[in-house]
């Protein structure tokens, strides 16, 4: 049984950062695999193929989860705050009230830029907060990041 | 919190004929100041010094060489030999004098050029002689203003005033000004933040001046903590030196030490290796002058209430002496380690949203509020440093020490004793109107108090292993700190419902919250 919290109509992000996602963590075990089967192929020992395969195994399983993963980023804005989720195996609320966020960041990586999708990031005073919604179409990002600032500047709180 | 001036702009003039010295009148009156004429010497002059110890210190063995004709004088080659055989001597004095006047004019100029002034909106320091900086910090941020007299400032009658500003390393420091004039200041900035509108009224009372120097200083030695403006506030708690050493020695750290020692005697005895011991004795040092720093920099310790907000002071020789103001706590943790147990003391610590004002006196982290006490002055500090729930000390006292079961607080299920042996019945939540309460640990017993109108977010993590079990865990984060505000292991429905609640709350009292102007009731 998943967590639910009572009356939530979470919004999601955009399915292509599914393809995002797939495709960078693509990269990523392309670069650690090879990088692992290098001390085997060089010394021959068979043994050590034993690294490369187990990592490629992790790979291929974070590579099956990511669109159950992507599908359950989830925020919503609700009156006084933004929540967040994230996570199925590992499940992660937050609620950041609106007055407390200092700044919002909009950030695109290049894979990200190539399918038109943005990164908007939730920095309070406390680091621990950790709030980014990846995967929202540009146009949404924007007008997303301008209302959220508004919001926070409208309830300004002290620390 | 910083700012540089415009690129464009004209460097800031050399600070006009109306700048004055501190300690002629009030220096919060939106003017430009200087500081204390002794600063040059106090920053930098001290290494000065001591380069200059070192070149007499080497130069004396070859000048008593040369005078009382050593043995080895002839053989050895050095400077002082070489300088005289060229007859250079009037070029090395020269040099000498020309480099002494070079660096007093730098130190002279660093100092004419380092000057501030406190608006009723800004603290701003402008300093430097080459590359200028300029520093502005809003009254309205202050996270508290600091104190510190290092010893040798305190010989001269100097103090070093820092004012914290959220955020890292955003402290404005205003190194060195006198010692009276740095508790003055630190109360008119206290007073001009605090939203009060009649900030001129608090024309501070001539400090009582003995007259003679020498006489103030040395009462300024014995009586560091004194402001002459205020009356001195008492401190709530007294800290028995007894007690501070005891704490030191029940400290786990000690347990492994005296373990270690009594199986190397043993083992050096058995192995007839009597050496072994020797090597004992760096480690010994290493470990008594850490305890003895711990223990000079408690031994003053000092916690009272002002009209504008904790006080808290540390120090035996160096001593520092930190205002908070009201609102500026993130979060309290009251603990125990395991062997205080049998003394019933117990640390206080708390977050605060300042971090490079860690180092106060001695390297005294500024976010231990009460390094070692009972639970008589657990009451006391807390009563101080949450004002607002003076009224629920009772309940506070009672979820500490509480074993768990009927005291208000929502504890972990039965099935959740897997995961937490001893403390599931202990470990659990509690909300009060001003407060959430976080309990942990039924061995090192904790509680950690965040005040609702700090709260930052609030986030519920559940793992794999915790979903078989249906138990979740609660974070309330807050600024970083010392003190972390979680609990696990608690039932999931109730977790649910407990995050909305305290993300409701936190709404609510963040918009109620007016503390960043203490004093200014109700007006924005």
């Amino acid at each position: 049984m998943t967590l639910e919290l009572p009356d939530t109509q979470w919004r999601r992000v955009s399915p292509k950062y599914i393809v995002v996602d797939l495709v960078g963590t693509l990269i990523m075990a392309v670069i650690v695999v090879g990088g692992a089967s290098i001390a085997p192929a060089v010394s021959g020992n068979a043994w050590l193929w034993f690294i490369p395969g187990s990592l490629a195994v992790v790979f291929l399983v974070t590579l099956a989860v990511t669109p159950r993963r992507v599908r359950a980023i989830g925020y919503q804005l609700r009156e006084d705050d933004l929540l967040f989720r994230r996570g199925i195996l590992f499940q992660r609320f937050v609620s950041v009230p609106y007055g407390r966020m200092q700044l919002v960041d909009v950030n695109r990586g290049p894979l990200a830029r190539a399918v038109g999708l943005s990164e908007l990031k939730f920095v309070t005073a406390a680091a621990a907060t950790g709030v980014t919604v990846p995967g929202l179409p540009e146009a949404e990002a924007e007008e997303l990041r301008d209302r959220l600032v508004g919001l926070a500047e409208s309830r300004r709180a002290g620390l | 919190m910083t700012d540089l001036p415009p690129p464009d702009a004209p460097a800031p003039a050399p600070p006009p004929t109306g700048v004055t010295a501190p300690g002629q009148d009030r220096l919060a009156d939106g003017e430009w100041h200087r500081l204390h004429p002794a600063t040059p010497l106090l920053r930098g002059g001290i290494a000065f010094v001591a380069i200059l110890g070192v070149i007499i210190v080497n130069l004396r063995d070859i000048v008593i060489d040369i005078v009382f004709g050593g043995p080895d004088f002839d053989e050895d080659y050095n400077p002082v030999t070489f300088i005289l055989e060229h007859d250079y001597l009037g070029l090395v004095v020269l040099g000498i004098i020309v480099g002494l006047l070079l660096t007093i004019g730098a130190f002279w100029l660093s100092w004419r050029m380092h000057t501030f002034r406190i608006t009723d909106q800004l603290v701003e320091v402008r300093s430097g002689i080459l590359f200028r900086t300029h520093r502005r910090g809003r009254l309205d941020r202050i996270q508290g203003i600091n104190i510190v007299r290092p010893f040798l400032a305190r010989l001269v009658g100097a103090a070093k005033l820092e004012v914290s500003v959220a955020g890292e390393d955003a402290n404005i420091q205003l190194a060195y000004l006198g010692s009276s004039a740095a508790d003055d200041l630190r109360r008119e900035i206290l007073l001009l933040a605090s939203g009060t509108r009649q900030a001129t009224d608090a024309t501070a009372p001539a400090a009582a001046s003995s007259g003679s120097l020498v006489t103030d200083r040395v009462n300024e030695l014995l009586a560091p903590e004194l402001d002459p403006s205020l009356a001195p506030p008492e401190s709530v708690v007294k800290m028995h030196p007894g007690r501070l050493v005891g704490s030191l020695l029940l400290s786990v750290g000690t347990i492994i030490a005296v373990i270690a020692v009594v199986l190397v005697i043993v083992f050096s005895v058995q192995l007839e290796v009597g050496l072994v011991i020797f090597g004992l004795i760096p480690a010994a040092i290493a470990f008594g002058s850490y305890n003895f720093s711990r223990l000079t920099r408690s031994l003053r310790y000092s916690i009272a209430s002002t009209p504008d907000g904790v006080r808290v002071g540390f120090g035996l020789l160096s001593t520092s002496n930190d205002t908070l103001p009201p609102g500026r706590i993130h979060a309290v943790q009251v603990s125990q380690p395991l062997l205080w147990r049998l003394t019933g003391w117990w640390e206080i610590k708390i977050n605060r949203a300042s971090s490079s004002s860690a180092q106060g006196a001695a390297g005294q982290a500024n976010t231990t509020i009460l390094p070692v006490g009972t639970m008589a002055d657990v009451r006391k500090v807390l009563e101080l440093v949450l004002p607002h729930m003076t009224g629920d000390i009772d309940l506070l006292e009672r979820a500490i020490v509480s074993r768990g079961g009927d005291d208000g607080f929502t504890t972990s299920p039965r099935r959740a004793a897997i995961v937490r042996w001893f403390s599931w019945r202990r470990n659990g939540v509690a909300q009060t109107p001003g407060a959430v309460l976080l309990r942990r640990g039924a061995i090192w017993r904790e509680l950690v108090i965040v005040p609702t109108a700090r709260i930052q977010s609030v986030a519920l993590n559940r793992g794999p292993f915790a979903r078989r079990l249906r138990i979740a865990k609660v974070r309330v984060h807050t600024v970083a700190g010392p003190v972390s505000a979680y609990v696990g292991a608690l039932d999931q429905d109730f977790a649910v419902e407990f995050f909305e609640s305290v993300a409701h709350e936190a709404v609510a009292a963040g918009q109620a919250d007016r503390s960043h102007r203490w004093r200014d009731e109700g007006a924005e």
